[in-house]
């Protein structure tokens, strides 16, 4: 073999930009939005589309909207949204009939439920620990204590004043901290290997998964009160609540089932082999690692219950929508349902949109480091 | 060859005795007639083809799998439906994996020290300690805080036995530790098992390393169809290997 033939180069190549066409704003606009005929056209009637609904909803909601005045007549002169309902209104939606010189105990409540969340979920504030326990023990009793009253000189506060978005807050938040750990039990007890356990927990799923969550609570406040012995009678509130954090434990059992066939058998395997009984098994090595593949899932169905709890209406409970609902039909403000759930769709989007992005970092922040094989 | 020539087991003190067990999957006789008593100190690696019931054996030893006739008696504890009696045995018999099943969600240490500290109510500190002991002894102290999917599967492997390591079982149990790994990486497994053999633990290997099997086990277990066939110290097992099944495995997996 003769070298004349042979090439070698002996000097690294130097690194070359990249072509003007493939990185920055143009390379951005070629490759996502103008890289074929039919990716152009889409484009354009997209923009096109925008240009039709865009500029109307923003004169309707912005420009030609009255936000001054204290009645429907401020509003006759502008063609756009009568927001004056909204602001009229406000309290209303947020308090429902709750007595206005009492709605500082739902505040205080609220951000005593702040205090100790913000440490569970943010990774940077300290004291996990402790603030789990407060939310667990401590928190649940003073916020019985807050809303409902009748102790320490706080005036009664009947359920049935509660209403508007705190009355929102209060069924969908116990409805999630109630609904977690049961679904969890019932997903475990599914997969027992104990017959009647497991026997018991397939049929309280099915048969809460099987009816609507509208039944649950029509069943909750019209024919359990039949069943029950003269006398003897529960709020209708905690009924509701009984039946919406049973009815949406059955639905994560499910998710949480999924989870937990998606950890190898031999992670169960490992585990006993070190002696870890079952419980720690469960708590130590396969839930942390179900619950994690799960959280989708999990939010999803936290969701779906947070914008099902407006069914409590037709037990005669107002949530946020209720009270909207109920608003727009007053004599004053007929003709205003637009703004008002709108108004109604944008507070539900808000925390609905909050508890997806939390998600999403929350998966980020548990998936770092940990590349699956 | 000098330690191939080990025939008499290293003591007299039977640790796990097996008499006469049987196993079925529904109508499957997986495990016939399994009689096997293991000596402290005692090194066996148990051989055969795929199907033939070897891991599902080492496997009733910790009651992963369930035996239904027969004994099975581990320090002197029978394994029975007691849930305490097979946690007792379990914390006495570490276990390593074919897929390593180390815990993904945890880093190396505290897949080391999970169990020291859960299972044998061990002080954190002690735990830590002993855990950076092992990772030593396999070394890969310097591994401790990634998480082991960051790892090669080699380096896995040899996680895995330390974490089995600081619970300091009297017997540990491989279940083809190697097969699941690249030619390149079987090596530094081997190495850790031999050093482990060579500090006297009682040990059950599951594998087809037969250079492995000639180096440190004292006696070498061929099973077939659920049937253990033949067992020999390592020298007559491959040179003399009496029974037709026997000599037929070992032309296949040696002849190549």
């Amino acid at each position: 073999m003769s070298d004349a033939t042979a090439t070698v180069r002996t000097e690294r190549h130097p690194d070359l930009p990249p072509p003007a066409t493939t990185v920055g704003v143009l390379g951005w606009l070629r490759t996502n939005l103008f890289s074929s005929w039919l990716n152009t056209a889409l484009t354009l009637l997209g923009l096109y589309l925008l240009w039709l609904i865009v500029p109307p909803l923003l004169d309707w909601a912005v420009f030609s909207a009255t936000i001054t005045g204290e009645d429907r007549t401020a509003c006759e002169p502008n063609p756009g949204a009568c927001w004056v309902f909204i602001k009229v209104q406000f309290w209303q939606f947020i308090y429902g009939f709750y007595p206005p010189d009492q709605t500082w105990r739902v505040n205080l409540t609220f951000l005593l439920f702040v205090a100790g969340v913000a440490p569970v979920l943010i990774e940077r504030i300290p004291g996990k620990k402790w603030a789990l326990f407060y939310l667990l023990f401590a928190f649940p009793v003073i916020a019985y204590v807050l809303f409902v009253g009748g102790v320490f000189g706080l005036p009664l506060v009947e359920t049935a004043l509660w209403g508007g978005l705190s009355l929102t807050l209060v069924v969908s938040i116990i409805g999630i901290v109630a609904s977690l750990p049961l679904g969890i039990l019932l997903a475990l007890g599914r997969r027992s290997k104990m017959p009647i356990l497991r026997m018991l927990s397939v049929v309280f799923i099915e048969a809460w998964r099987g009816v609507p969550l509208i039944s649950v609570l029509f069943m909750a406040s019209v024919m359990l009160p039949l069943f029950l012995p003269e006398g003897v009678n529960f709020d209708k509130l905690l009924r509701a609540l009984i039946g919406v954090a049973l009815f949406s434990a059955a639905y994560m059992a499910e998710v949480v089932r999924g989870g937990l066939q998606a950890v190898p058998r031999g992670q169960y395997e490992a585990a006993a082999a070190l002696g870890l009984s079952y419980w720690k098994t469960m708590g130590l090595i396969v839930l942390p690692q179900a619950l994690k593949i799960v959280i989708p899932g999990i939010v999803n169905t936290f969701i779906g219950l947070f914008k099902d709890t407006t069914l409590v209406a037709i037990i005669g409970l107002f949530d946020l929508l209720g009270r909207v609902h109920t608003a727009t039909t007053n004599a004053a403000w007929l003709g205003m349902s637009t703004e008002g759930y709108v108004f109604a769709g944008a507070v539900f989007w808000v925390f609905c949109f909050g508890m997806s992005r939390y998600s999403i970092r929350l998966e980020r922040k548990l998936g770092a480091g940990q590349r699956r094989r | 060859m000098a330690q191939a020539q080990v025939v008499k087991a290293p003591s007299d003190d039977v640790v796990i005795q097996i008499v006469g067990m049987h196993k079925w999957y529904g109508q499957f006789h997986v495990l016939k007639d399994i009689n096997l008593s293991v000596y402290r100190g005692e090194r066996i690696v148990v051989c055969g083809p795929s199907g033939s019931g070897k891991s599902t054996m080492i496997r009733c030893v910790n009651r992963l799998e369930e035996h239904q006739r027969g004994q099975i008696i581990v320090e002197g504890t029978e394994l029975t439906g007691d849930v305490r009696q097979i946690d007792a045995i379990r914390r006495e018999v570490g276990m390593v994996f074919q897929q390593f099943n180390l815990f993904p969600h945890l880093t190396v240490m505290q897949n080391l020290t999970l169990a020291p500290m859960w299972v044998r109510k061990m002080p954190r500190a002690e735990a830590e300690a002993t855990a950076m002991r092992y990772l030593e002894r396999v070394r890969i102290p310097e591994q401790a805080h990634k998480f082991p999917g960051q790892l090669s599967g080699g380096q896995q492997q040899r996680v895995a036995i330390a974490r089995s390591l600081c619970m300091n079982p009297k017997i540990m149990l491989f279940d083809e530790p190697t097969s699941a790994l690249d030619p390149e990486m079987i090596k530094e497994v081997l190495d850790v098992m031999v050093e482990l053999a060579e500090s006297g633990m009682t040990m059950i290997c599951v594998t087809h390393e037969m250079a492995f099997a000639r180096r440190v086990a004292h006696r070498v277990i061929f099973m077939d169809g659920g049937e253990i066939i033949e067992q020999n110290d390592p020298e007559n097992f491959f040179t003399h290997p009496k029974s037709d099944r026997t000599k037929l495995f070992l032309s296949q997996i040696l002849g190549h």
